[in-house]
């Protein structure tokens, strides 16, 4: 009966992620389509704990089998404490950290799966199947943990350069290979030692360092969602363990949906996630290392809001400088007062823009940008043309027109918002310093595109201010 | 050979499954618009924390008097627990902000 009861509930937390999943595709519903998806979670973990049987393996109820009391203190005592510290992080964090906080919750459950392994192990060690399953989750959740710690450090700056080590796409392939061989032997000599079993953890961990550490922080959006595809990928083959229907459907949902995702990431930057992957990057032979002519004209803060307030139409590129500059409130400051002053203002967004796809808008509905203001790399390239001012604050590589002309460039082909088609081009950026891609922007060096130096939310301060005196 | 065949046949249901699973996840995150890219991801971090059904599994069929498995199923629910509330709610803030216009 009680199990009768649990099925119930997982095939409806099943049914609510899917239904939850589809309705966050829409932004009409998907606040509420996310709330779906915590509802089923919540009825399945409840459900575990309160409607559990313990079973033989010919599946009868083993009625005899209490759970201690101790036990029962225990799980609560960890989802209390889950649940305080993962309510308070999650509310406390600002919008700009976001990206490291998914990698981090996603490195959490990767590490639960691969707790789950290394206790399962020895009670399995009869079945092949249960075993496989048991060492693929396993080896995948750690991977998923150790790398998702590795993007974490990146996105907060802690570990900001990609580290190489000679060689390091043949080290990394052969030490995959070499992990699968080992875990594929376990299976299949099932090893009653746990010794074993923590070398083969230990050597996923190091797997996972590995295979993150050589990518640089422009590519971490792509590592964090492949990584939370891996993750999904780990709760699955939990779900082959314990023939949990509910694991199945939410682990393979993110493993589908978490892949695809990584692949429209990709595609918006115009690489082969091979690419991603195995580098090429700012690798050293692909720079083209081509001479900059011309020169780099500054603008002050006072010219430039004369400039805008003549204008007609002004199109604003924001990009991961205004993010870490926290300039999102001034810059929506900035947009209604030129529209009060009868000038349209819209913002462009490259798919890629900021730390993850989608991070720009996020960002700007922070500081209640209203929506129709958004407008998508597709849609605003062929508005360049009637515009008379863009202001790129904080972008670097999105605007390159390296990606259209420069073969040798790494972004090469790489679609871009097309800022030279506009009168006047104002680059505010902290200093000359190359973008993530590390290569030089010609841009800077067009006639038409004035420099204006400085940290966005001061420089953006200031010219509100210089604009309301007007 | 013939156990790999006997065991793909023993779990036949259970690839169906899994294959229409993977049908079913593209399909959803089809035409996702650019914009909720990040909260898609954000949720489906929040999901795949279902994991945590199988951390409170083996602390159910845990032996008390194994400390250091009951410290391992102890920091195994605990983690899976900050994935799925850190994660929906992390998710829930992202997508509040869309609403207000």
């Amino acid at each position: 009966m009680k199990s009768s009861l649990l099925e119930i509930c997982y095939l409806f937390g099943s049914v609510t992620f899917i239904v939850g999943l589809k309705m966050m595709g829409n932004p009409k519903t998907a606040r509420r389509g996310n709330l779906y998806g915590a509802l089923g979670m919540v009825v399945a973990i409840f459900g575990t704990i309160f409607l559990f049987e313990k079973k033989d393996h010919a599946g009868n109820v083993d009625t005899a089998f209490v759970v201690p009391a101790m036990v029962y203190y225990l799980i609560f005592g960890a989802i209390a404490l889950g649940t305080v510290i993962g309510w308070l992080t999650a509310k406390r964090v600002q919008m700009t950290k976001m990206p490291e906080l998914v990698s981090m919750f996603n490195g959490m459950g990767g590490a639960c799966a691969a707790l789950i392994g290394l206790m399962e192990y020895q009670h399995n060690l009869d079945s092949t199947g249960a075993l496989a399953a048991i060492i693929a989750g396993m080896v995948i959740g750690t991977v998923s943990f150790s790398g998702s710690v590795i993007a974490y450090l990146k996105l907060n700056g802690s570990m900001n350069k990609p580290i190489r080590l000679p060689q390091y796409n043949i080290i990394n392939t052969i030490f995959m290979i070499s992990l699968v061989i080992f875990g594929t032997w376990m299976v299949i000599a099932k090893p009653d030692n746990m010794a074993i079993l923590y070398a083969l953890f230990f050597a996923a961990v190091v797997y996972g360092i590995l295979f993150t550490i050589p990518i640089g922080g422009a590519d971490m959006p792509v590592v964090i969602s492949l990584l939370n595809s891996f993750t999904g990928l780990a709760a699955a083959f939990g779900g082959f363990l314990y023939d949990n229907k509910i694991m199945l459907t939410g682990g393979i949902l993110v493993g589908s949906a978490g892949t695809l995702l990584t692949l429209v990431m990709c595609k918006a930057m115009n690489r082969p996630l091979s690419n991603v992957i195995f580098g090429a990057f700012g690798a050293s032979g692909a720079s083209g290392e081509r001479e900059m002519s011309g020169n780099i004209k500054d603008i002050n803060v006072s010219d430039t809001a004369v400039l805008m307030n003549y204008s007609k139409k002004v199109v604003i590129v924001p990009g991961y400088g205004l993010a870490v500059a926290q300039a999102q409130h001034v810059i929506h400051e900035l947009e209604m007062i030129l529209e009060e002053r009868g000038v349209s203002v819209k913002y462009a967004i490259h798919p890629v823009a900021g730390r993850m796809p989608g991070h720009m808008n996020v960002l700007l509905a922070e500081s209640n940008v209203s929506y129709d203001k958004l407008v998508e790399m597709e849609d605003i390239n062929p508005e360049f043309a009637s515009t008379d001012v863009v202001l790129v604050v904080g972008a670097n590589d999105v605007v390159n027109p390296a990606a259209h002309n420069d073969p040798a460039s790494p972004i090469y082909g790489m679609p871009i918002l097309d800022v030279e088609n506009a009168a006047h081009i104002i680059v505010n950026k902290r200093s000359m310093n190359a973008g993530y891609a590390g290569i030089e922007n010609e841009l800077f060096f067009n006639p038409k595109t004035n420099m204006l130096f400085g940290d966005a939310k001061t420089v953006l301060t200031k010219l509100v201010a210089e604009l309301k005196s007007l | 050979m013939e156990s790999i065949i006997n065991l793909i046949s023993e779990h036949r249901e259970m690839l169906y499954f899994v294959i229409l699973s993977v049908f079913v996840g593209i399909e959803v995150i089809g035409g996702v618009p650019t914009v909720l890219h990040t909260p898609l991801m954000s949720g489906a971090n929040a999901i795949h924390g279902v994991v945590i059904v199988g951390a409170i599994y083996v602390m159910l069929n845990i032996d008390p008097s194994n400390v250091f498995a009951l410290v391992l199923g102890f920091l195994a629910v605990l983690l899976g627990t900050l994935n799925v509330v850190g994660g929906f709610v992390v998710t829930d803030r992202m997508l509040e902000m869309f609403k207000k216009k």
